[in-house]
């Protein structure tokens, strides 16, 4: 592993396996009374925000404590970076407290990228969602939870997602979630199609990895998962699409259209959900929607992540359950 | 002053010849020439140009001292091997009146390294909306001849149509960049392969091509002429090589950063590859190479865009667009377009200095390297191989895409009117 985490890219086949396997491992540790390894005891991280985020901070945050490590979170609202502070200064600040790693979002693509290559920090980078770049973890947690339910959690180990046809749908252009989805599903062995209107997917699309549909009936019957994008209101009022309803009619996932998909189809969504817009609320609540399931699983993938970071030099979990044990 | 003797030149790449400077012209050229009199400067072999000229620098002043000055762009253009800069418009305030163009004017005049010439703004305030008084800063001591909103476009069709019509009454032209707006609203690198993979807004060809098509048509509806800021993509090319097939007046530049650098670059996230046109692809490259040899594209023109360290030191949406350019240009020509053989010195004359002076009326400028010219010229080591070092830049700048880069050819001495203003590449 590579001592950042940037790109769902950068991870190669065996990178990713092992960290979902991991995460199986970590996923155990909340089967406990006690939901706590001493792994990172000593360790500082910081959960640096510049964006809003709820989720995936509260999701890092509960890692991280589960690790044992000691947790900093700094939001950029009301911060010195509202006072013109750049990245670079309050990097090197919160670094000169002694940070151990820094988990980002940010507003900019790139901006992870750049903390980690630029000289002006040594603490590792984990890119927590960078603009309409990357979101890594969620790719992982997303492909943690394909593997349990499309191969099996005990029969998932070791195994990765080869010839399981995924579909995502929605807003692909300004999708981080679609970019590292399409990368680390493309390494893990399975056939990504994507389904947006025209105007939601970038030019240059056809670099990618993966099939591209206008079309989503016709998709459904072909896929073992359909993950729903979120769809921003607003995009309409930059012409993407003519209304609300037009978008829900041709791109939204209801019952009936949920009813084309293979019977051991999952429907998956990274939330939030924009009810009535990309998802009925009959497909969000039923037993095929993995959604609560997912923000489980992202506790458990970002312990394996901060683990294999932070504290890969020892020999994994078994020895913090020794340890743990004592 | 003296009389100077360059002995051995290689004249536009030619046979080596002695040029003799006396006072501010060339008093002779030929061989075994006497230096009766005359200090001597053996060029050994290297490539006697005509002094440089620029159509399209960004001095900054007055407004951005922090990134350049007047004098530490002169300086630069001076180790570049320029003896004449076309001054952007988009400083604070902004070139539109008189005054404003008046004052860049002489302070190009007072530093001496370089003449400066003023390009004054389309529109009041670069806003598009009201032309500004285009007759005055003619007349002023300035003479401003080519107007220029740079930096944004004049996207207004009607506005564009009557700076076109305007500006004939005294010859002027109109620099246009072309940037159709609501097609580049937060775009921060070309739109393709990599702005997909990266997440970065993009900024389509179509944006530029569109614009070029639109005021080439117009130009030839009110039989103007009409030059072209930084052209980028292979599109433009073909639009201007049918414009200018069908007899229409228009001219366009290219910047060395687009004959070299693609959008490839732009995947480190390094803000040093941000600048606007951004870099295109290999295929676009490519294009303007072939142009620029072929004569559609007129002149090579810097873009020299300098920025304080920390507008490059972050993250790359919140970057400056732009690069420092005037020092590393003729290298970077002599690597895309000598060194592959697609022009000769003779061309680089041509597209660095004749051509860009008689667009821009640069008196005395872009003059052939001839008894009775004025002694506006540039000694080009061009055996020189070495990496680029921002350090050693007159610039007060140093966002160049070059560090660490091999380029070929090397400045060695510039002349502006017969007066040294670089010697063994060290300014006077």
């Amino acid at each position: 592993m590579q001592r950042h985490l940037i790109s769902a890219a950068d991870l190669t086949r065996d990178d990713a396996v092992l960290i979902l396997d991991t995460a199986e491992e970590m996923a155990r540790v909340a089967d406990r009374p006690i939901k706590k390894l001493p792994t990172l005891r000593g360790r500082t991280i910081v959960n640096l925000f510049f964006e809003d985020s709820t989720r995936t901070r509260i999701s890092f945050e509960a890692a991280e404590k589960r690790l044992s490590a000691d947790v900093i979170n700094f939001s950029a609202k009301g911060s010195s970076v509202s006072k013109g502070e750049s990245l670079k200064d309050t990097a090197q600040t919160l670094e000169a407290m002694g940070v151990d790693a820094v988990v980002i979002r940010h507003g900019a693509s790139g901006a992870p990228y750049r903390l980690a290559n630029s000289g002006w920090i040594d603490a590792a980078v984990i890119n927590a969602g960078d603009g309409t770049h990357q979101h890594p973890t969620q790719a992982l947690l997303d492909a943690f939870t394909m593997r349990r339910r499309l191969v099996g959690r005990d029969t998932g180990l070791g195994q990765d997602l080869s010839g399981k046809r995924i579909t995502l749908v929605g807003d692909v252009l300004h999708s981080r979630v679609a970019r590292s989805n399409v990368d680390l599903l493309h390494t893990l062995g399975a056939e990504v199609t994507l389904v947006a209107p025209p105007t939601l997917l970038p030019v240059g699309i056809e670099s990618w990895p993966c099939e591209v549909s206008y079309d989503l009936d016709s998709t459904l019957p072909k896929s073992d998962a359909v993950m729903m994008l979120r769809v921003q209101r607003e995009r309409m009022h930059a012409a993407f699409f003519p209304t609300e309803r037009e978008y829900s009619r041709r791109y939204g996932l209801d019952g009936d259209r949920m009813a084309r998909m293979p019977e051991h189809a999952i429907v998956m969504h990274p939330g939030p959900m924009v009810r009535g817009m990309e998802i009925t609320a009959e497909v969000a609540d039923s037993d095929r929607c993995t959604v609560v399931e997912q923000v489980a699983n992202g506790v458990s993938i970002r312990m394996a992540v901060l683990y294999l970071l932070l504290g890969g030099n020892e020999p994994a979990v078994t020895h913090t359950r020794t340890t743990e044990e004592k | 002053m003296s009389k100077i003797l360059i002995r051995g030149a290689k004249v536009l790449g030619g046979e080596p010849q002695d040029v003799l400077i006396d006072g501010e012209t060339i008093a002779e050229v030929g061989t075994g020439l006497s230096a009766d009199g005359a200090e001597v400067v053996e060029a050994d072999g290297k490539v006697l140009l005509p002094g440089l000229v620029d159509l399209h620098t960004h001095l900054r002043e007055p407004g951005r001292e922090d990134s350049e000055t007047v004098l530490t762009g002169t300086r630069a253009a001076a180790s570049g091997g320029y003896t004449a800069v076309f001054a952007m418009a988009n400083t604070f305030p902004v070139a539109d009146t008189a005054g404003v163009v008046e004052q860049v004017y002489r302070l190009g005049q007072e530093h001496g390294y370089c003449d400066v010439q003023p390009i004054g703004a389309v529109t009041v305030g670069l806003e598009g909306q009201k032309l500004a008084e285009l007759g005055a800063m003619h007349e002023s001591a300035a003479g401003v001849t080519v107007f220029s909103d740079d930096g944004k476009c004049v996207h207004d069709a009607v506005i564009m149509r009557r700076a076109l019509e305007y500006v004939k009454a005294f010859g002027g032209v109109v620099a246009q960049h072309a940037q159709e707006p609501r097609l580049t609203e937060g775009a921060q690198m070309n739109e393709g392969v990599v702005s997909a993979e990266l997440g970065l807004g993009g900024w389509p060809a179509v944006a530029e091509e569109s614009i070029i098509a639109r005021d080439v048509l117009l130009a030839e509806h009110v039989g103007s002429r009409v030059h072209i800021c930084h052209l980028s993509t292979a599109g433009s090319v073909e639009i201007v090589r049918w414009a200018k097939s069908r007899g229409i007046d228009v001219t366009a530049e290219v910047t060395p950063h687009h004959l070299l650098l693609t959008d490839e670059l732009v995947r480190s996230y390094n803000p040093v590859y941000k600048v606007n046109p951004p870099l295109r692809t290999e295929r676009d490259v490519l294009a303007l190479r072939e142009a620029l040899a072929d004569g559609t594209i007129d002149i090579v023109a810097t873009d020299h865009a300098p920025h304080p360290h920390e507008d490059k030191d972050c993250e790359w949406a919140a970057a400056a667009m732009g690069m420092v350019g005037l020092e590393t240009a003729l290298s970077v020509v002599q690597e895309t377009m000598v060194e592959t053989g697609l022009l000769d010195w003779a061309g680089v004359a041509d597209r660095m200095s004749f051509t860009p002076a008689r667009i821009g009326q640069a008196a005395g400028h872009g003059r052939p390297v001839s008894a009775g010219e004025p002694a506006n010229l540039t000694l080009v080591d061009t055996a020189y191989r070495g990496a680029v070092d921002p350090a050693g830049f007159a610039s007060r700048s140093r966002n160049t895409p070059y560090e660490g880069r091999e380029l070929p050819g090397r400045v060695t001495h510039t002349w502006l009117r017969g007066k040294a203003t670089l010697v063994d590449g060290k300014l006077t």
